[in-house]
């Protein structure tokens, strides 16, 4: 096929990174420092990307505030809180790697809250045995992304591309060689060559109705990936974070920290009980994530819910300035929004989708997927948190397999790995996908398509799954993916900045990763962390030894498992060390 | 001024952008300006209200309902990214943090004045990001880089920074200057968001370098005579002024109309061992 007769800039270079968030710029920095060429694509501006919007800290065993804590604690709570289907050694390089780069950001202007010797201070969090947050009050991820934004620009050899969707990668012979975007601005497109491609897109938060994610989270990374042939894992698992804001509706499903567990806040039902004692009484509101959404869904589910269906979270018993210095933007969100004054009452929460364990499939050390020169890293890479993330563990995550990918996307790019051609016709087909929204008559709306794809996530893949309502839900998405084939925008607008072209795209790649979540939440008859089976409400001990992979066969999704390498003895050992609690706090 | 007005089927169990009013069964009109660089219009739309709604809710309801290519940058919806920002009946505001209850009648929805429009609510702010680019970034002394054991630095010291490092990039305070609003002065002031994030790197306990030269000169500092507009439309409520520009203004008044330390900087240099950025210490230059 003859290239089309569309224009579009070209662009060459070493390492393209798709993603400006943590993982995106840290990979980006790697590879400017190991000498290469860099542009980093990303969908917003530059600092908005949704690492803004993590709030309590990041996890670190640095030992300032629990001398007793090291990397194996920290290994250990996090394989014991994604239920050991976690890849083992991503975990371990995790916990060992993750104080040098809180450190590192540290010495690249990043503030954090200090402990009474000066040290970075570090708090509580869910399913961590230490206190082991680095945090600045209630806005840590703001705090990363200043900070590696500022390292970036000064970065040589780096270009920033704001505003620039990529919507298909381009590959040849089972290498990723580049990509196609749009310019939102002026809606040119432009194709880039690269060497290697860094996946740094983040998760698909927006799959979902309540969500705590922003507009971004539209699982592109993983659509693009797949379509590029890609193989993706563990798509059952998503995170339900246990407070989201539920009244006023407008408000719906946005974070209120775990930082408010953190520092003391306690839940109770609206018989005034605190039921965490029920279902977790050792670590009571400081479980994991997975028990703590549970809990309340349960408690909601059996006549004990908050007015608007959800938990009371108070921690107006302490201090109105201590809450107002720890907890400066829960208070804001609380007094502006809700008309709420958390120095004097509870907060109403519910749970909200959250995070994606889910993600692009890559060897632990260098975040390669299986495809040649692809990386991915941060949330739309998987394995790192097995069945549930521990909070603080995502931003952490972002550091360390940032700069791992961003490394071996340098090494690879300079391996010989000159950019290439992509296939011929590929080019043609992308952006014939690309434009086609834009063409369409009378098309489907891309809003409407959204929001039926959210209600059938939310339906039918909530907190507490089972096969027949998976089996519903897996049927009206394959009915979406075909109505999203022919989603247009209907008040026209052209290609200059038209969001209703850009969610035309958004929502084809969203329809692909709810397929994927659906198949393989249905093939997973058990419940092991986030994913809960009211049918199979035990852990199935074989099914905890393989991974759930997909990858696309022909036009169609492919379902396998693939067994996991097994923990090693001495790790084996580390999981289930106990652990000294015995020890006075240096705050 | 056009007019144009819809209400869709109802949905069932869709967010809330797309549903139809919820208990308050009153709709509020929206006039949000639409247009190009060429020019534009005022275009009304009925928005069904909700409980707890904000404008970026109303906005978003016209996009999935009525004009799909009604253009706004938006990401969290969360007042966390600052992205949203617009002129609310002449007021620069975050759409996701201004609640449609606290409006009375009809609300007027402009872009930001300041910066050049692309299209609709949507404006070019890539001024600001050349802006920062030409700021020295942070410098630990080679003493501190070299240290290998982790820096200790006292709460009381960070915690003045904290407030500035709140900053989201909203663009609000430079929208409002009137340095760079009324009088077009892009060249010869950076703007408030820019001195807040030179006063975070002056005041780091361990920066090194000394921005005076660059304040005084390059970026402007003197520019601003303290209307304090920019704290008034701040979200993150930092207060630009009083904390960051005046202080600013005070150590740079220390440096060169002091006639003590002004011969003592002839005699033997910067007193503080603190290194002066390179090229900014001349006269006024252009960008």
């Amino acid at each position: 096929m003859a290239e089309p007769a569309v224009n579009y800039d070209e662009v060459s270079t070493d390492v393209l990174v798709i993603g400006a968030g943590g993982a995106g710029m840290r990979g980006a920095i790697a590879a400017a420092q190991a000498g290469c060429r860099v542009q980093v694509v990303c969908k917003s501006l530059l600092g908005k990307a949704h690492t803004v919007m993590a709030e309590g800290g990041m996890a670190a065993a640095l030992a300032n505030v629990a001398k007793p804590d090291s990397w194996k604690t920290h290994f250990s709570d996090t394989m014991k809180g994604g239920k050991l289907l976690n890849n083992w050694r991503m975990a371990e390089i995790h916990a060992k790697e993750a104080p040098e780069r809180v450190q590192e950001l540290e010495r690249w202007g990043a503030i954090f809250d200090r402990n009474a010797k000066g040290l970075i201070h570090q708090r509580s969090f869910g399913g961590h045995t230490y206190p082991r947050l680095a945090h600045i009050g209630d806005r840590t991820g703001l705090e990363l992304i200043r900070s590696l934004q500022d390292k970036l620009v000064h970065s040589p050899g780096v270009d920033v591309h704001m505003e620039v969707t990529v919507t298909r990668l381009l590959v040849r012979d089972g290498r990723v060689c580049g990509a196609l975007a749009y310019r939102r601005q002026d809606g040119g497109l432009v194709v880039y060559r690269a060497g290697a491609v860094l996946l740094a897109s983040g998760g698909l938060g927006k799959i979902y109705r309540v969500t705590s994610n922003s507009w971004e989270s539209t699982g592109d990374g993983t659509a693009l990936a797949y379509h590029a042939g890609a193989i993706l894992q563990d798509c059952e698992m998503v995170q339900f974070h246990p407070t989201g804001m539920i009244w006023p509706p407008g408000v719906r499903g946005l974070l209120v920290t775990e930082g408010v567990r953190g520092e003391g806040g306690l839940l109770r039902n609206s018989q005034g009980e605190r039921f965490m004692e029920k279902y977790d009484p050792e670590r009571m509101e400081l479980s994991t994530r997975d028990v703590v959404a549970r809990s309340i869904n349960q408690e909601v589910l059996e006549g004990r819910g908050t007015p608007h269906g959800g938990a009371f979270l108070d921690i107006s018993h302490k201090p109105a300035d201590f809450i107002k210095s720890k907890l400066p933007s829960m208070w804001e969100q609380f007094h502006e929004l809700a008309d709420v004054d958390i120095t004097k009452e509870p907060m109403e929460v519910a749970p909200t989708i959250h995070y994606a364990m889910s993600g692009v499939r890559v060897e632990p050390a260098t975040g390669a997927s299986n495809l040649a020169g692809l990386f991915a890293a941060g949330e739309v890479a998987c394995g790192l948190h097995g069945a549930n993330r521990l909070g603080g563990n995502s931003l952490s995550d972002l550091l360390v397999f940032g700069k791992r990918a961003g490394d071996a996307a340098a090494a690879f790019a300079q391996a010989g790995h000159k950019a290439v051609s992509w296939e011929s016709g590929q080019l043609s087909e992308a952006i014939a996908y690309t434009l086609r929204p834009l063409t369409g008559e009378d098309g489907e709306n891309p809003y409407q398509v959204h929001a039926e794809l959210q209600d059938a996530l939310t339906r039918h893949a909530p907190i507490i799954r089972e096969e027949k309502g998976l089996r519903v839900g897996l049927g009206k998405v394959k009915e979406l993916q075909e109505r999203a084939a022919r989603v247009a925008v209907a008040s026209g607008g052209g290609r200059h900045f038209n969001p209703g072209w850009h969610a035309s795209l958004d929502v084809q790649s969203m329809v692909d990763n709810a397929e994927a979540l659906f198949v393989s939440a249905i093939e997973r008859r058990e419940s092991r962390g986030a994913h809960t089976r009211s049918d199979y409400p035990e852990p199935d001990e074989e099914l905890g030894k393989v991974n759930f992979v997909v990858e696309k066969d022909g036009r169609e999704l492919k379902l396998d498992a693939i067994a996991k390498e097994p923990i090693p003895d001495e790790l084996m050992e580390v999981i289930n060390s106990k652990w000294n609690t015995d020890y006075t706090r240096e705050d | 001024m056009a007019v144009r007005s819809e209400v869709a089927e109802p949905v069932d169990d869709v967010p809330l952008h797309l549903r139809e009013a919820e208990a308050t069964g009153r709709s509020v009109t929206l006039k949000v300006w639409r247009g190009d660089p060429t020019g534009g219009e005022l275009v009304s739309y009925e928005v069904p209200a909700q409980e707890g709604m904000v404008i970026l809710d109303a906005v978003l309801w016209i996009q999935a309902h009525v004009d799909a290519d009604l253009a706004v940058r938006w990401n969290c919806k969360a007042a966390k990214c600052g992205s949203c920002s617009a002129e609310i009946n002449g007021f620069p505001r975050l759409m996701c943090k201004s609640r449609l209850d606290s409006f009375q009648g009809d609300i007027t929805v402009t872009p930001m004045h300041t910066f050049p429009v692309i299209r609709d609510l949507v404006t070019d702010v890539s001024w600001n990001y050349e802006v920062n680019k030409q700021i020295p970034p942070f410098s630990p002394s080679e003493e501190d880089l070299k240290d290998p054991e982790p820096w200790r630095m006292q709460q009381e010291d960070v915690q003045r920074l904290t407030e500035f490092r709140k900053c989201i990039e909203c663009f609000l305070c430079q929208d409002v200057c009137h340095v760079l609003r009324n009088h077009e002065q892009k060249d010869q002031y950076y703007g408030p968001r820019f001195m807040i994030r030179t006063a975070t790197l002056e005041m780091h306990p361990k920066d090194s370098l000394d921005r005076r030269p660059m304040l005084k000169h390059k970026a402007g500092l003197g520019m601003c005579n303290i209307t304090k507009c920019c704290y008034e439309v701040c979200p993150e409520h930092i207060n630009i002024t009083d904390n960051a520009i005046i202080p600013l203004k005070e150590r740079v008044a220390d440096e060169y109309f002091d006639p003590v330390r002004w011969a003592a900087r002839k005699l033997t240099g910067d007193k503080r061992g603190r290194r002066p950025v390179r090229g900014m210490e001349d006269a006024p230059d252009q960008r």
